[in-house]
């Protein structure tokens, strides 16, 4: 069977870049392998374990399920992409070191991103809205008390991100 | 864990990707929102050499109300079709299953259409299409067909699909008059697929006498269930008369759910029981008191 290959272009967090790629790869490989982006993590390659989450068009979706093809002219922004310009972290990163979040850190690029897009949608959360929005994240670590800590005082302090 | 080549097309219009599937025949495959298909080609449960990416057909992501019905574009997703206004004030039993649709993450990127396609039997959109009598719309080489939701799916992870169509849109009707609406399901862990799950629409009349019921169950079959015999013996009573556990038992009386890893045949069946007797107390709770 032939391999095609692939052109794709899209931004990155906030730069331009493109590759050449088998229609198979994923997002997520492309990041990591094409633009050495390697904070993006992968669990389980298919769709569970949520440590793959990044941003599509604003969007967050795991990386693992979505062919770089399908990403061609979209906008991505990836863990790398969410602390300020000028440095230091954001108020979701600050929160996940404030609360003992991680232990591995495995999980957490994958943590970060998606409570990142939830607030941004949902600044006033409950309790139980947030265990929600969680769910779709595992660590194999923290027992999730510090992560759920960590989100519930970043639902606090988005105002200063 | 990683899929294998194939090649990737990208159509613009579905009558291009129609012509697409008929030219590489049972090689080819459509992708849409990938939620479900991509984890399987990882895995290798699935292969496919040809990809049909729906992705950039925007004439398939629409959400459109007429007087009697809701049109849903087969690639609206989930997410979208989830907080749409109009689906939300005309077909309020999806807006409701939307939510227990995996992860916010999954249906950021999984597709309406691509939920029906897939047919798994634990599957909400699909238990909501069979529950409304909504009738799905594909487009293949000869003329649109619509096919009602009772004959769409056919067997596990089987629809009445032919391999060159593509499911364009589903149609939802609209009950008009005093009706609630109502999902119940239970799942291990939240996103999970329901171990057993009840979806109910239910129209009051005179006296608070049950006009109209329709109760739907996911997880029972192998294909997602109409509760026929507890909609008959529910219509035309009295909803305050209505024993709702005896409803549920009719519910699940004739079913033969899967036996797997998950849960045994008898604890889906007891699962049902009660999420048939909670969907309808509260549709009835909704129908009577808005
Ligand atoms: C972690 C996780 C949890 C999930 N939990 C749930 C859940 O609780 N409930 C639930 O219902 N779903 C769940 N899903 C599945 C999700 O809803 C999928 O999005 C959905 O089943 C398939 O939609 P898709 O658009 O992603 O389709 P794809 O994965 O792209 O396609 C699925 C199948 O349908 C075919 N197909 C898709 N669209 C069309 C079309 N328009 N015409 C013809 N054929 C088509 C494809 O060829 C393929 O065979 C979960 C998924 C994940 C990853
Ligand atoms: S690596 Fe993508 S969800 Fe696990
Ligand atoms: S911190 Fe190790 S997996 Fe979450």
């Amino acid at each position: 069977m032939e391999t095609q290959v692939a052109q794709v272009a899209m931004t990155v967090n906030g730069t331009p870049r493109r590759a050449t790629v088998e229609p198979r790869k994923t997002l997520a490989d492309t990041l990591r392998e094409d633009f050495g982006l390697t904070g993006t993590h992968l669990g389980c390659e298919h769709g569970v374990c949520g440590a793959c989450t990044v941003l599509v068009d604003g969007a967050a979706i795991r990386a693992c399920l979505m062919f770089a093809v399908q990403a061609d002219g979209s906008e991505v922004v990836t863990v790398e992409g969410l602390a300020p310009a000028g440095g230091g972290l954001s108020a979701v990163q600050r929160a996940f070191r404030e609360e003992h979040g991680l232990q591995c850190g495995f999980c957490t690029p994958g943590f970060v991103v998606s409570l990142t897009a939830y607030l941004r949608d949902h600044p006033m959360p409950s309790g139980a809205e947030l265990r929600d929005a969680l769910s779709g994240n595992l660590c194999r670590c923290t027992g999730y008390q510090g992560i759920i800590a960590a989100a519930r005082r970043a639902a606090g302090g988005m105002e200063d991100q | 864990m990683k899929a294998a080549p194939f090649c990737y097309h990208r159509p613009g219009t579905v009558a291009e990707a129609v012509e697409t599937l008929a030219a590489f025949g049972d090689g080819a495959k459509v992708l849409a929102g990938g939620q479900s298909l991509v984890p399987l080609m990882a895995l290798r449960l699935a292969r496919a050499e040809h990809l049909v990416d729906l992705g950039r057909i925007a004439a398939l992501r629409y959400v459109r109300g007429a007087a009697d019905s809701v049109a849903v574009g087969a690639m609206t997703v989930q997410a979208a079709a989830g907080r749409d206004p109009v689906i939300a004030a005309s077909v309020p039993l999806l807006a409701r299953a939307i939510p227990f649709i995996g992860h916010f993450q999954v249906r950021n990127r999984g597709t309406v259409g691509g939920s029906c396609a897939h047919a798994d039997p634990s599957a909400e959109i699909p238990a909501v299409a069979v529950t409304l009598d909504a009738e799905l719309e594909a487009s293949g080489r000869g003329r649109p067909r619509l096919i009602p939701a009772a004959k769409f799916f056919t067997s596990t992870f089987t629809t009445s699909l032919e391999p060159d169509e593509v499911l364009t849109a589903l149609h939802f009707p609209v009950w008009p008059g005093r009706s609630g609406f109502a999902v119940r399901e239970f799942a291990r862990r939240r996103g999970d697929f329901a171990v057993a799950g009840a979806v109910c629409a239910v129209t009051l009349g005179q006296g608070e006498r049950i006009e109209r019921v329709a109760i739907g169950l996911l997880g029972l079959g192998a294909v997602p269930l109409r509760a026929a015999a507890a909609e008959r013996a529910a219509t035309g009573t009295a909803a305050g008369d209505l024993d709702v556990t005896e409803i549920g038992h009719l519910a699940v009386a004739d079913t033969d759910p899967p036996d797997d890893v998950h849960a045994t045949p008898g604890y889906r069946r007891r699962v049902g029981v009660a999420m048939a007797a909670r969907a309808l107390t509260a549709a009835l709770e909704e129908a009577a008191h808005g």
